[in-house]
């Protein structure tokens, strides 16, 4: 095909192949993260703008714990899945029940006590882990000979993982006792409380959910990146991008749109530079929030 | 008392060390900031998260009128504010017609992409790293504003006028209609005002303002950089309203210097200095909603506007 008019150098290929996996790479720890901001949001109603920062106490937490054990990799990554959540999770937690329990879950307010928040965890991060990126080596070195490049085997196993994740999250939701508890809450705050569902304990625990999903998320992804105390931003705006695009509180809304804002990521990024594509993505998520509210893929009103 | 504390701001200038002459003025550059975004948060009820792009659009339309047209002060000086007010409609005609949650977000978005244009267009802002105003070019009439003393005093000045310009918007029926929206949009509504158009108002008015502090501070300082569209700007004006008491006039101003002068001890001891930042928003959410003058108008002093 003759691709003389198109506007952009086209890459090669194998370039562009490689940029394919990668968006489905970031697309599977993209869905994982917004489903922990989406959870927040369709449940408590409230808007947590220190998301990206428990995604990114996941990956410092990650590097502490593998750095701490030693021996083989895969040893000291087991546990750091285990406990980075775990603890990222007690830690909100304890915030929502120290802070935005006391704002009675107001939207304006916990959005203000959130950046309060965000800055807080960011800055002690910053005090005890020091400025410097560090790496995190992954459980197995396997490559995968592709017809054109080899290609990291732990990424796809990245995307299992993420993928049975979600599947877990679902089931979660809408099979079991906690997930139905879970739905009461959300659709119906005075209601549930009036047949005694203990709400207060529902949105320590939702918020917590939301906050593990995110260090998973970052875990999992620490060993092809590195954890560092400001990688939150981009995570979160990715994430509120997505659960913009998906439709605030829909789960079926935001695995599709991780997927179509990762793809396109990785893709565009290949097309042109990162900033730009950055900037097209957030004009059009702040058009798509100012003319569909719902987002392009729920029905239901914001 | 309005022209008290101005005459107190010019005695300051000729009392003050050199060090807190200089901070000074940069603080009341940022009480300007702070006093737009008090039009819009503490009068009107919009919690906007995106003021940096217009101070950034004050900043940036004052500096590269110098740096690549060649302005002169002057001139580059009301471009910078028009540039921020002419922004500020852009934002407000679409941004205004989400509420709550959804205004921050968008408001969020819209300043996230401004700051990414900043960087994307590095050969003329020169991003993160920035450019200078060079000194000759800093002067207005015979004024020499990057001398510290004119520059205290046209600092001074700056704020005067927009302390004046606001306590007259917020005592005029426009100003009532904005508090009523903040109130009671339904029933403002029902009296027969249309809420958009004083909202849409109210956020150009707020953008100018800080289209004038973004403008001034880059002939003042003479530095222009892509730090001053990042987020942390667009939170810092928010503090400084949340601190000094929303809905007041004089609040920003002393929320502005309190909050500079922490950060700026704080910086002093670690480099985590904006762990202030969130421990004083949290603690102002929950504690304090009202802020320091709010809060002691609401115990002793009803008359303070």
């Amino acid at each position: 095909m003759d691709w003389s008019w198109f506007p952009f150098e086209m890459p090669h290929p194998a370039l562009l192949w490689a940029g394919v996996l990668e968006g489905i790479v970031l697309s599977a720890v993209l869905a994982l993260t917004a489903l922990g901001l989406s959870l927040v949001f369709g449940v408590m109603r409230i808007v947590n703008v220190a998301h990206g920062e428990f995604y990114m106490l996941g990956a410092v937490l990650a590097y502490a714990v593998t750095s701490v054990i030693g021996g083989h990799p895969a040893l000291g990554f087991t546990v750091a899945l285990i406990v980075a959540p775990l603890l990222v999770g007690a830690l909100a937690a304890a915030s929502d029940w120290l802070v935005l329990k006391r704002l009675n879950y107001e939207p304006e307010a916990t959005i203000v006590a959130t950046i309060g928040m965000l800055y807080i965890i960011q800055q002690l991060s910053l005090e005890f882990f020091g400025p410097d990126a560090r790496p995190v080596v992954a459980p197995f070195d396997w490559r995968i000979r592709l017809p054109w490049f080899g290609y990291s085997g732990y990424k796809f196993v990245v995307v299992g993982a993420a993928i049975l994740l979600m599947i877990g999250v679902w089931v979660l939701m809408a099979r079991t006792r906690i997930g139905l508890i879970m739905r009461a809450t959300q659709f119906d705050r005075e209601m549930a409380s009036a047949f005694g569902i203990p709400v207060d304990r529902v949105f320590a625990g939702v918020f917590a959910l939301g906050a593990g999903l995110a260090a998973i998320g970052a875990v999992l992804i620490v060993p092809v990146q590195q954890a560092h105390y400001l990688m939150g931003g981009d995570p979160l705006l990715l994430s509120f991008i997505v659960v913009i695009i998906g439709g605030l509180g829909s789960l079926k809304g935001t695995v599709v749109a991780a997927l179509l804002i990762g793809l396109s990521d990785g893709i565009i990024s290949t097309l042109f530079t990162p900033t730009l594509a950055k900037i097209l993505a957030t004009l059009l998520v702040a058009m798509v929030l100012v003319f569909r509210p719902q987002g392009l893929f729920g029905t239901r009103a914001a | 008392m309005h022209g008290g504390v101005i005459a107190a701001l010019v005695v300051l200038g000729f009392v003050l060390p050199e060090y807190h002459h200089g901070a000074m003025a940069r603080i009341l550059v940022l009480a300007v900031f702070a006093l737009g975004y008090n039009v819009l948060f503490g009068y009107t009820g919009l919690l906007s998260l995106g003021h940096a792009m217009f101070f950034a659009a004050g900043l940036y339309g004052t500096g590269l009128a110098m740096q690549q047209l060649g302005w002169s002060a002057a001139a580059a000086l009301p471009f910078g504010i028009a540039c921020g007010a002419a922004l500020g409609l852009v934002v407000g005609v679409l941004a205004l017609r989400t509420i709550g949650v959804g205004f921050m977000i968008v408001t969020l978005m819209f300043a996230q992409a401004g700051y990414l244009t900043s960087l994307y267009f590095t050969e003329y802002t020169r991003g993160d790293e920035g450019f200078t105003i060079p000194q000759a070019a800093r002067a207005i009439g015979g004024l020499d504003l990057s001398n510290a003393d004119t520059r205290y005093l046209v600092a001074v000045a700056l704020f005067g006028v927009a302390m004046l310009l606001k306590l007259w918007l917020v005592r005029s029926p426009a100003g009532r209609v904005m508090v009523a929206i903040r109130e009671n949009e339904e029933r403002t509504r029902m009296l027969g005002f249309d809420p958009f158009r004083y909202k849409l108002m109210a956020l150009v008015v707020s953008a100018a303002f800080a289209g004038a502090a973004g403008a001034a501070y880059g002939v003042l300082f003479g530095y222009v950089g892509a730090t001053f569209a990042s987020i942390q700007y667009s939170i810092l004006p928010l503090l400084y309203v949340l601190l000094g008491g929303a809905g007041t006039v004089i609040g920003p101003l002393i929320g502005t210097v309190l909050m500079f002068y922490l950060v700026d001890f704080t910086s002093s001891l670690t480099s985590a200095y904006n762990l202030v930042v969130g421990v004083a928003l949290v603690a102002l959410i929950l504690v304090a909603r009202k802020g320091i003058l709010g809060t002691i108008r609401d115990k002793w002093a009803r008359w303070i506007p």
